[in-house]
């Protein structure tokens, strides 16, 4: 130890940083930290494909919706369901892999090296992801509306547009919330495969015995509304919500979503990258 | 400049950085040497802020990794070459950290001339990459910033024997300029070429540190006479302490009398050593620095009690599973 601090040359100028003349460069800026978040999104055949498919998906459900539907449910309200199914798969894992694939593919070695707060990496991917889910959507309904316009001339019948915009804002809500819950499971599990399964099992199979419990047991009836967050979303895709029914997805969205985050943010910030 | 201050890691009841202090200086190329598993790369994730220290201090720069407004412009960070999505291409890995430093889009373009990958290489995906591509692309990503500081963890895994000469004279390059160097290694031959000091951890512990003369030097000078007789009793006379000469130690190294007949190591520098046989008119036939000895057995038995634990654990598989087929010899997992 002596010997290195000794014979270590008395250097105190930096050549290097003289040459690009910073003196101690500014913090990256949050903007773009989320820019190269949302880059990283696109940048890998996986993840092109997958927006891709966002897009695919709506056109495929809404050709389908033209064929199949009957003429009197041809309205507008047929093609945003029709298009929100895919979509309410797609995007979460989005989300999830946002988060994911830092652990899956390891990047988070370089990723954390470049921005070692790790809570603005994170704050970035969910900017990122949201900023996705929402573009997606105006896609989506965009291609939903020319659908019912589309739909309506070949089929001769007139064209309806039967959904409200706090409708298409509670639509919205739910497939943010699903985003929301992937996010989650991304940050809790930080890992591909473990997430996606994870937020198949709390999004189908949960649902399917939760309603099974409820149709059994009556004690279970009355408590689902304030434990089961997904049969509280549900009623975001009905007329309009009472306040008891807002509470219940407030108490449920809690529980299900805010701490698991927190718990998984609180590790995730603490956790080794290797 | 880098330091490093009573740095310990535990992992439940393992330790596996105990008590580690040490400084990297600008201007030099510090080598961070030790076995496999001696605790290099836990040290240099603590350093950058990726694995949290049990206790002690990393500073880089002066200031804790995480404290770093922009730290790809300050510190090139190399720890391992695979860590990259498969599916991105080189270009895009560069492109994505220097945009994240704010750098333009043309510095990308000059860290792929520099490390030598080519235009259509870089197009390709990592997945279709050489470890030694790899290593080429993450060195480009570590000094996308022309930062002051590099920190390199085996940055000569996988590169063929140009690609670890060219790496040498690059980190060289790079120390000259005031740049601190640290980069890791398991093998002494490695680093001893391009490292300024050296850092040597085995089990979590330093075991050795100082500049590279100074750990190789401690082993004096070999001399060699036509006359052996003439030149021990000059040695004798001089006052030097030396070994060798009759049949004593070299018997026990195992080599042959006639390949060190007449062969001595002196405690002294060989200018000294030469002074000594002008002074006794003696037809010197060899005069140069022993090879570093101390240093190289010291390492020797850190590695081999590393492998020794590992064989352990090899037969202890073979007990469990009296099937398997581990074919790994000590000697392979040496090399």
């Amino acid at each position: 130890m002596s010997a290195l601090t000794e014979s270590a040359p008395p250097t105190t100028t930096h050549p290097l940083r003289a040459e690009v003349g910073i003196a101690d460069p500014p913090p990256i800026p949050f903007g773009r930290i989320v820019r190269m978040e949302l880059r990283k999104s696109f940048d890998t055949r996986a993840g092109f494909w997958l927006l891709a498919s966002i897009g695919i998906a709506a056109v495929l459900a809404t050709v389908a919706t033209i064929v199949w539907a009957p003429d009197d449910v041809l309205g507008f309200e047929s093609f945003a369901t029709a298009i929100g199914v895919p979509m309410a798969v797609l995007l979460p894992i989005v989300a999830i892999l946002s988060v994911t694939s830092e652990w899956s593919q390891r990047t988070g070695l370089s990723t954390f090296t470049l921005v070692p707060r790790r809570s603005r990496t994170i704050a970035a991917k969910a900017t990122g992801a949201l900023l996705v889910g929402v573009v997606s959507m105006v896609v989506a309904m965009g291609i939903g509306a020319l659908g019912t316009v589309l739909g309506a001339s070949l089929r001769g019948v007139d064209v309806v547009w039967d959904t409200s915009t706090a409708g298409l804002a509670r639509i919205v809500l739910a497939q943010v919330l699903g985003m929301a819950v992937g996010f989650m499971l991304g940050v809790l599990l930080r890992s591909s495969p473990g997430a996606i399964v994870g937020y198949f099992v709390f999004s189908f199979v949960l649902p399917t015995l939760a309603m099974a419990l409820a149709a059994f047991q009556d004690w279970f009836k009355d408590l689902q509304p304030w434990v089961d967050f997904n049969y509280a979303q549900t009623k975001l895709f009905d007329d309009a919500l009472s306040g008891t029914e807002w509470t219940q997805l407030g108490v449920t969205g809690l529980f299900w979503l805010v701490v698991p985050t927190a718990l998984g943010l609180w590790a995730l910030l603490r956790a080794e990258i290797r | 400049m880098i330091t490093i201050e009573s740095l310990t890691k535990t992992y439940g009841r393992f330790t596996a950085v105990d008590d580690v202090t040490f400084t990297a200086a600008p201007g030099r190329v510090t080598g961070f040497l030790g076995p496999n598993g001696a605790g290099k790369s836990t040290t240099m994730r603590i350093m950058t802020g990726l694995t949290p220290a049990t206790s002690g201090e990393a500073l880089v720069c002066g200031r804790r990794f995480r404290d770093l407004p922009n730290p790809g412009l300050q510190v090139g960070v190399l720890l391992d070459a695979s860590a990259q999505h498969a599916g991105r291409t080189g270009r895009e890995v560069l492109a994505v950290a220097a945009g994240t430093m704010g750098l333009p889009a043309s510095r990308v373009d000059e860290l792929l001339d520099l490390v030598g990958l080519t235009a259509a290489e870089s197009e390709r995906r990592v997945r279709h990459y050489s470890l030694g591509m790899r290593q080429r692309l993450g060195i480009a990503a570590a000094l996308l910033g022309r930062p002051e500081v590099l920190i390199l963890d085996e940055p000569a895994n996988g590169l063929d024997p140009a690609g670890i000469r060219w790496m040498r004279d690059l980190l060289r390059g790079y120390a000259d300029q005031g740049a601190t160097v640290l980069l890791s290694s398991h093998l002494l031959h490695e680093i001893e070429v391009v490292a300024d000091d050296l850092v040597v951890i085995g089990h979590g512990r330093i075991v050795a540190q100082g500049t590279k003369s100074e750990l190789l030097a401690a082993a004096g000078t070999v001399v060699r006479a036509t006359d052996p007789v003439a030149l021990e009793t000059a040695l004798r006379a001089s006052g030097l302490s030396f070994t060798g000469g009759g049949a004593g130690p070299r018997a026990a190294g195992g080599t042959t009398s006639a390949d060190l007949a007449g062969s001595f190591t002196v405690d002294a520098d060989a200018r000294e050593v030469g002074r000594v046989a002008l002074g006794a008119s003696l037809h010197l036939t060899e005069l140069r620095a022993a090879d570093g000895a101390g240093l190289e057995d010291m390492f020797l038995e850190l590695t081999a009690q590393t492998q020794r634990e590992q064989t352990q654990r090899e037969q202890t598989q073979r007990e469990q599973t009296p099937r398997d087929t581990v074919t790994t010899s000590p000697e392979g997992a040496a090399a």
